[in-house]
């Protein structure tokens, strides 16, 4: 999942200074499981704005998420009456909405974080880099991208303390070493014996997929 | 020869090789490399540039090199992963060897978060490992790791660092053979006092035949005094100082704590040079270059072979 925070108060009074008559959008999807952009922080963000500024009018509304365009058709109808938008989702629905009506200003409330679970209620930890390569089958379900320190791959580099734990931060668990110590635990060493070689990052320019069952479908 | 640099001459030659460390200036003014190359000429067979260590900008560890060169030390150009991607490094190796560096150290690199400027953004494109196998690859296949053709061979003596201590300890042998494997000419190790851990460490390399393919350099730092004992022992990440160094340093006047950190190094040095397996010695003093040739000469370490 998606993990966001919201922005500092401040930020977004700034952004939307100016605008009289709002539309805040908050997403069904990531942003409201990770209690950043649903229905409840909506409504908490513009009781605070109206308290601020008492003059603005702006009003709330959540669709089911914001990165898929089935979704829209309700907020089609309302959008065209606002001077500007709030959107409450990642950083990808936020540019759907704004690429969706592009004569209204569309503004973040919100700092997408990264990809990760669920530790407990409200407590989320960054697990994948979407790098496009997945090598966890080698590394016993850790990420080295992710949760190295350095995202090398013929780890751990010579900073890990005696104790384990990360050169970065004596809390943190080397990587490498809970991979060496779960492949270990597997009877899979093997599987970090050879040097893995300087990897073709894919990362680089905006990437699009198309499932290999819709291939044909969008041929042309 | 694989590069003809004085280090391999030495260490081909069968000589125990003794290596010094000098940390560029942080700033434009090249005397204090001038300083400490006075110190290191003559004393040593070549000596470390480091690579803005600890995360701290300084000269580029190129510049310093060919300021010792200058100097008539030969340099070792250490190059961190932290900084580059491996489109500069590549143009960094061509430039450095075409200067007439030889020697060069292929390292992960100290975090950004330790240095001056923590909100860098860290490069990390290929690690210390991956660095050898590109270098070791325009070397001795005369191309870039992409594929095309040099315009001239980098000749370089390929070096990486080794941490025999770190965790987990039963791969720390296993990480030392994957950097032979990738090509390493010659590995220089954090700076040992757990003598013992060392001696197994080099033992499971000698088992394992890493030995015969790769030059061991065993890093040294003599101790200025109790406190820069306690401090490397609770403060520097992958560092192990074992107790009896403190006590042995607590047990003299405080004024002659020094001299027994140099007492204490010139023992671990005289071991090194019995131990099968290593083939030489690499001084890291810390800000204390103008101890090396009193530490050269206390070792044994004097004349330096000719060859
Ligand atoms: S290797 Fe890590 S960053 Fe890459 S896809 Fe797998 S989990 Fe994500
Ligand atoms: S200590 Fe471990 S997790 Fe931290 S940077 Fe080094 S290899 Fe990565």
């Amino acid at each position: 999942m998606i993990i966001a925070e919201r922005k500092p108060f401040e930020e977004i009074t700034e952004m939307i200074k100016g605008y009289k008559n709002i539309l805040n959008v908050g997403c069904g999807g990531c942003t409201s499981i990770c209690l950043a952009g649903g229905q409840k922080e909506v409504n908490q963000l513009n009781a605070e704005l109206t308290k601020e500024n008492a003059e603005l009018k702006i009003d709330s509304f959540v669709i089911e998420r914001q990165c898929n365009y089935d979704f829209f058709v309700d907020l089609d109808e309302k959008a065209p009456k606002y001077d500007a938008i709030l959107s409450m989702a990642c950083g990808a629905g936020v540019q759907f909405v704004a690429e969706r009506y592009t004569s209204i200003p569309v503004f973040p409330a919100l700092n997408t974080v990264f990809c990760g679970v669920d530790r407990n209620v409200g407590w989320f930890e960054e697990n994948c880099r979407t790098c496009g390569e997945c090598v966890l089958g080698d590394t016993a379900g850790i990420c080295p991208v992710t949760r190295c320190a350095k995202g090398i791959f013929n780890g751990p580099c010579g900073g890990t303390r005696i104790d384990g734990s990360c050169e970065v931060d004596p809390d943190t668990p080397c990587a490498w070493t809970d991979i060496f110590n779960r492949l270990t635990e597997q009877g899979r060493v093997d599987k970090i014996i050879e040097v893995k070689p300087p990897r073709l990052w894919q990362n680089q320019v905006r990437r699009v997929l198309i499932q290999e069952d819709y291939k044909a479908r969008y041929a042309e | 020869m694989k590069s003809g640099s004085n280090l391999e001459k030495v260490l081909t030659a069968g000589h125990f090789a003794f290596t010094g460390e000098v940390g560029p200036p942080r700033g434009a003014n090249t005397e204090s490399i001038r300083t400490k190359a006075a110190f290191l000429k003559g004393n040593v067979d070549m000596a470390n540039m480091t690579d803005n260590q600890t995360a701290m900008v300084r000269m580029s560890s190129m510049a310093g090199s060919l300021v010792l060169l200058e100097e008539g030390v030969e340099p070792n150009y250490q190059m961190v992963c932290r900084d580059r991607n491996r489109i500069a490094m590549q143009s960094d190796i061509l430039g450095a060897y075409a200067h007439g560096i030889r020697n060069v150290l292929c390292l992960s690199g100290d975090h950004q978060q330790f240095g001056d400027h923590p909100n860098a953004k860290g490069v990390f494109d290929i690690d210390s490992v991956q660095l050898i196998s590109v270098i070791k690859k325009m070397r001795d296949e005369g191309t870039f790791l992409g594929g095309d053709t040099l315009d001239g061979a980098p000749e370089m003596f390929i070096g990486a660092a080794a941490n025999p201590f770190g965790q987990p300890f039963e791969w720390r042998v296993h990480r030392l053979a994957k950097k032979v494997a990738a090509g390493a000419d010659f590995v220089q190790t954090q700076c040992i006092f757990n003598m013992e851990r060392m001696r197994e460490w080099v033992h499971q390399a000698n088992d394992m035949g890493l030995t015969e393919k790769v030059y061991i350099l065993a890093g040294v730092t003599p101790m200025k005094s109790v406190g820069m004992a306690k401090y490397m022992k609770n403060n520097v990440p992958g560092m192990d100082v074992p107790d009896w160094i403190i006590k042995r340093l607590q047990g003299v006047e405080k004024k002659k704590a020094a001299d027994e950190g140099i007492k204490i190094a010139c023992e671990q040095i005289a071991e090194f040079k019995e131990t099968k397996g290593v083939a030489g010695v690499h001084l890291m003093p810390i800000e204390w270059e103008h101890k090396v040739p009193e530490i050269a000469e206390r070792a044994n370490m004097l004349p330096r072979p000719v060859v």
